[in-house]
């Protein structure tokens, strides 16, 4: 397969990041900073590899307390009955709400594991200068990036029951801390994404036939 | 360097780049309602969207009465054996905090009641001097600031919370629906369709300044 080299880095040309305009490199004494924004220009996001390494790795670690840990403790006439991710799903199944068990094993459970992994591949990818698929790892990317957002439901419905249910001696209920871990893997994955650089994947490509 | 000007001017009126995979192309000549992607890689580069700043600036103005509604409001209300408990978006919020976990109740409050404001409040920054013939300090910033918004805008998500929670709670207690319920589920659609009817590739060119 041969790669056009007719790419904005290879004729010398830089995509602003906030407005899109295209800038010639080197032109003009504010040559550094898009003409029409002001943003600084790169050819591509500085660090992007270093960057989401790290946040990737960060998210990993957080991903174990995140699942061993509480996210809520519900309390009915005394008795306390920490909840984890996963045993929340699993009451969900025993109740028979089928449909919630699958909407939340999905977007708590599928997702997060799966932008992980899948990042952890598109690092790899770019690290080993694969070509193999580029338009389908480009896919996979914005995929990523945009349905991230949907394991945020398990911290909202937490949200909301903490402040619903409290009822005294009746029934409270409590976050916990694997809550925050989760919280936290959500967030550091969507930062993740977001300092990955989907033009590396292309980059590779044109090097191996140069 | 009048030379260097016109390679300016050349790069502007013709060429641009894919987001995605960098690949140069001449700028698409685009009719209402078109789309232009990729060729490599398929990325959506470029939409004409061709709305008035009008129905923008209507959909921003409807979005935000629903939004205020939907936080000064009661969200649900619960009767167990006599006693009732009624909670709002806030509540929420300050519960986690109160119970310490004041991280998740930061996170919660940005994306599910700063974000979705400041990104409405910047719409309005920027369109309005746009559509009245006027101009305001940091308009750029502002918009770009919407961008950067975005993602962190959890509207969507958060009613989907809402769901859930009902839907965990109907074996235990009745459950009445408040106003800011169904304004919240309202505001879904409506975000939406501001979000959408901004042509971000126009607003950038309408802020530039012309010199
Ligand atoms: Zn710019
Ligand atoms: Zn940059
Ligand atoms: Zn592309």
């Amino acid at each position: 397969m041969k790669t056009p080299s007719n790419t904005a880095a290879h004729k010398g040309y830089l995509l602003c990041h906030t407005c899109h305009l295209l800038s010639q490199a080197g032109i003009g004494v504010h040559s550094s900073h898009c003409s029409r924004c002001g943003t600084r220009l790169h050819s591509r996001k500085p660090n992007s590899l270093s960057r989401t390494w790290a946040l990737t790795l960060t998210a990993y670690i957080l991903y174990i307390p995140a699942n061993l840990l509480p996210i809520m403790t519900v309390t009915m006439s005394g008795k306390g009955e920490p909840d984890t991710i996963f045993s929340g799903v699993k009451e969900l199944v025993t109740g028979g709400m089928w449909p919630l068990a699958l909407l939340i094993f999905f977007a708590s459970i599928t997702v997060p594991v799966l932008k992980l992994l899948t990042l952890t591949y598109l690092l790899l990818s770019v690290h080993f200068k694969s070509s193999w698929r580029p338009k389908e790892r480009t896919t996979l990317y914005r995929i990523t990036e945009t349905v991230g957002r949907w394991s945020m439901i398990d911290i909202f419905v937490i949200a909301i029951l903490v402040a619903l249910v409290k009822l005294g001696s009746l029934a409270t209920i409590e976050a916990g801390a694997g809550a925050v871990a989760f919280g936290g893997v959500v967030v550091i994955t969507m930062f993740a994404a977001m300092s990955f650089d989907p033009r590396l994947i292309w980059d590779a490509l044109e090097n191996n036939h140069e | 360097m009048p030379q260097q000007t016109n390679a300016q001017a050349e790069s502007r009126t013709h060429l641009t780049a894919c987001h995605d995979c960098d690949l140069l192309f001449h700028i698409p000549h685009l009719k209402k309602g078109e789309q232009a992607h990729c060729p490599r890689c398929g990325a959506l580069v470029m939409e004409r969207k061709g709305h008035s700043l009008d129905y923008s600036l209507a959909l921003a103005l409807t979005s935000l009465i629903l939004f205020v509604m939907a936080n000064v409001n009661v969200l649900l209300r619960m009767n167990v054996g006599g006693r009732t408990q009624a909670e709002n978006i806030i509540s929420g919020v300050n519960e986690l905090y109160v119970q310490g976990y004041w991280e998740i109740a930061i996170l919660v409050l940005i994306v599910s009641i700063v974000a979705p404001l400041l990104k409405l409040l910047c719409i309005f920054y920027v369109l309005v001097p746009l559509r009245l013939n006027f101009r305001l300090p940091y308009a750029k910033e502002v918009f770009g600031f919407y961008e950067v918004l975005n993602p962190w805008s959890m509207t969507e998500v958060y009613m989907l919370g809402i769901l859930v929670a009902l839907v965990k709670l109907a074996d235990l207690a009745t459950i009445n629906v408040g106003i800011a319920l169904y304004s919240f589920a309202a505001l879904i659609p409506f975000m939406a369709a501001t979000d959408a009817s901004l042509d971000d590739h126009d607003i950038w060119e309408s802020l530039e300044p012309t010199d």
